[in-house]
């Protein structure tokens, strides 16, 4: 077995890494140091961590008269509350004037758990990415959450990263570099190409190994980052496999489904199926058994390619 | 202490009033009503108090204005262009397709603008953030923000008011243009915002009430502020919305309308700027 590591730990010894770095890097939370891992950041820079309270629209609203300040803050509380809560100043005080601000959500999807719906962020893809001058990215695992971090961290403008409660197995190694916008092929195909972000890049992995058995090759995309999106690897991915299929921990509306699927209509149309949560709260519960209840699992994928097989 | 000159503050807060007129009306749709009441105030801060330097606008160290209440556009561009930061002529395109000053304070096209406004509350907290900055980097500079009554509404000023006090910052001070008036009538018919003194002050802030349209208290106020440690400020400055315009003046209806060109000609010939 792999060593599994969640995105939120990756994000917190990354933080610290980024605060040695640059002293402008400030860390903002909304009572949730503990949970989000900005506390390692707080025991090493008390003084550049502000708690700003559970009051998630003023801790945005905070970021951006900091990052007008030439400060680079990185704000986090929950998926939930950053992307949903906290939407409108987003957009007007930070997407508009495009203010340096860095957006670290945790808990998002369903494999928060036991918290239930009102917690499971299943529609965060959806608002951030919409918002023009924003990034929207989604790392895989805990070597890319910290590679993601550092690069954000010299990127000038917002960014949106998704991270998560649940261990995750660890895929990339330490030479692996992260690029914003570009896409990772992780294991080549020629029948069909299975694109994933966040936590379902290592199911797709294991849908790819499954499908052997069926004399299915199957391709396997990272796509990381979901905006801006990397349109030249997906459409070689439908020209060279003809057939696609997306997989995310997220509504399969507006996520990284709609994203792909939005490239492939103007690019090169090809058959397309959508792992996803199908327009539905989730609910408490074990995380894995709900990635199975809402059809998240490396099955459902390998399902849904040898379904999509059939019409290529 | 700086001697203070009144007739030229007056003389200047005219010509920030005939410019929110010529510039409202150029503009055919605009709030002139909240601009009026807020530019004695604007007058002080940005020909009297602040360090500023039109030629520089990012100068580092400078003092910082952020307009929460935006829909008040007007009063802070007739301002910044009567202290130099643009040229003039620039208040006639406002609100035009591709013109440099819009609808609500936009801070990456227009220079002199610190912050992008006009969603209610958001201004404060920005604010927040700049004073943060400014207590990290041991900078003496200023931090101020003018929000409007009806703005007090919103949630999110609650939520800043708490995190300013908490971290003490006595740096910040924020300025309550108190006309009454909000888009749809008396505050107190829309949501009552009393008592507006006590919720303030029951937040930690040190709050000063003052005539905003009487610059002897005005200067005052601001001088006091200085001299207040590890706690924010706020002026609530009782005014008139449409102040200096008769027809104008503690007129809801004259929230967000433009004078037609007979009503311009008058506003501008009561404030002195007949042409």
């Amino acid at each position: 077995m792999t060593k599994k590591i969640a995105t939120r730990e990756a994000y917190g010894e990354a933080l610290i890494e980024v605060g040695n770095k640059n002293k402008n890097v400030v860390v903002l939370d909304a009572d949730l140091s503990k949970s989000t891992k900005t506390n390692g950041f707080l025991k090493e820079f008390p003084d550049r961590f502000f708690n700003m309270g559970i009051a998630e629209q003023n801790l945005m609203g905070t970021a951006a008269g900091l990052a007008a300040s030439g400060k680079i803050p990185f704000a986090s509380t929950f998926a939930m509350f950053a992307s949903g809560r906290a939407f409108e100043i987003i957009r007007n005080s930070i997407c508009y004037p495009k203010l340096n601000v860095k957006i670290c959500a945790t808990h998002a999807g369903v494999t928060v758990g036991e918290d239930g719906a009102s917690h499971q962020a299943l529609e965060d893809i959806a608002c951030m990415r919409v918002l023009p001058n924003m990034v929207v990215i989604n790392p895989a695992d805990a070597v890319s959450t910290r590679k993601a971090i550092l690069k954000i961290a010299e990127y000038e403008g917002p960014v949106y990263v998704r991270l998560g409660r649940l261990g995750v197995p660890v895929l990339y190694d330490e030479n692996f570099e992260f690029e914003i916008g570009k896409g990772i092929q992780l294991k080549d195909g020629k029948d069909v190409t299975i694109i994933a972000t966040g936590i379902m890049v290592a199911e797709a992995l294991e849908a790819k190994e499954m499908l052997k058995a069926d004399g299915i090759d199957a391709r396997v995309i990272d796509i990381h980052t979901i905006k801006p999106i990397d349109t030249d690897l997906i459409l070689k991915a439908a020209q060279e496999t003809g057939a696609i299929v997306t997989a995310e921990e997220h509504n399969i509306i507006g996520g990284l489904g709609s994203a792909v699927a939005e490239v492939l209509v103007e690019g090169t149309p090809v058959p397309m199926k959508r792992i996803g949560t199908k327009d539905t709260f989730g609910e408490s519960g074990k995380p894995a058994d709900l990635m199975k209840k809402y059809g998240l699992t490396a099955s459902d994928i390998a399902g849904a390619v040898k379904e999509i097989m059939k019409k290529k | 202490m700086q001697k203070v000159d009144y007739n030229q503050l007056r003389n200047t807060s005219s010509k920030i009033r005939q410019g929110i007129i010529k510039a409202v009306h150029a503009a055919a749709s605009g709030h002139p009503g909240g601009s009026l009441s807020a530019a004695d105030i604007l007058t002080v801060l940005y020909f009297h108090k602040m360090k500023i330097d039109p030629k520089n606008p990012k100068m580092e160290d400078r003092d910082k204005f952020v307009l929460s209440k935006g829909h008040a556009a007007p009063v802070l561009y007739a301002t910044l262009a009567e202290r130099g930061f643009f040229n003039e002529e620039e208040l006639l395109k406002l609100r035009h397709i591709g013109a440099m000053l819009q609808g609500h304070p936009d801070m990456k096209g227009t220079p002199g603008i610190e912050m992008s406004t006009g969603s209610l509350g958001q201004g404060l907290s920005a604010t927040i953030g700049m004073a943060l900055a400014s207590k990290l980097d041991k900078k003496e500079n200023r931090i101020y923000a003018l929000l409007g009554d009806g703005e007090v509404q919103e949630g999110i000023v609650w939520e800043a008011a708490m995190a300013a006090s908490h971290y003490k910052l006595d740096n910040l001070t924020a300025i309550l243009d108190f006309n009454g008036l909000q888009i749809d009538g008396k505050n107190e018919d829309v949501m009552n915002i009393h008592p507006i003194v006590e919720k303030w002050e029951s937040f930690g802030w040190n709050v000063i009430e003052i005539d905003g349209h009487d610059f002897e208290q005005i200067i005052k106020a601001f001088d006091a502020v200085e001299e207040v440690k590890n706690q924010p400020t706020i002026i609530i400055a009782k005014t008139i919305k449409g102040k200096g315009v008769s027809f104008m003046e503690n007129e809801a209806g004259w929230h967000g309308s433009a004078p037609s060109d007979e009503q311009a000609k008058q506003a501008l010939e009561e404030l002195g700027g007949a042409q």
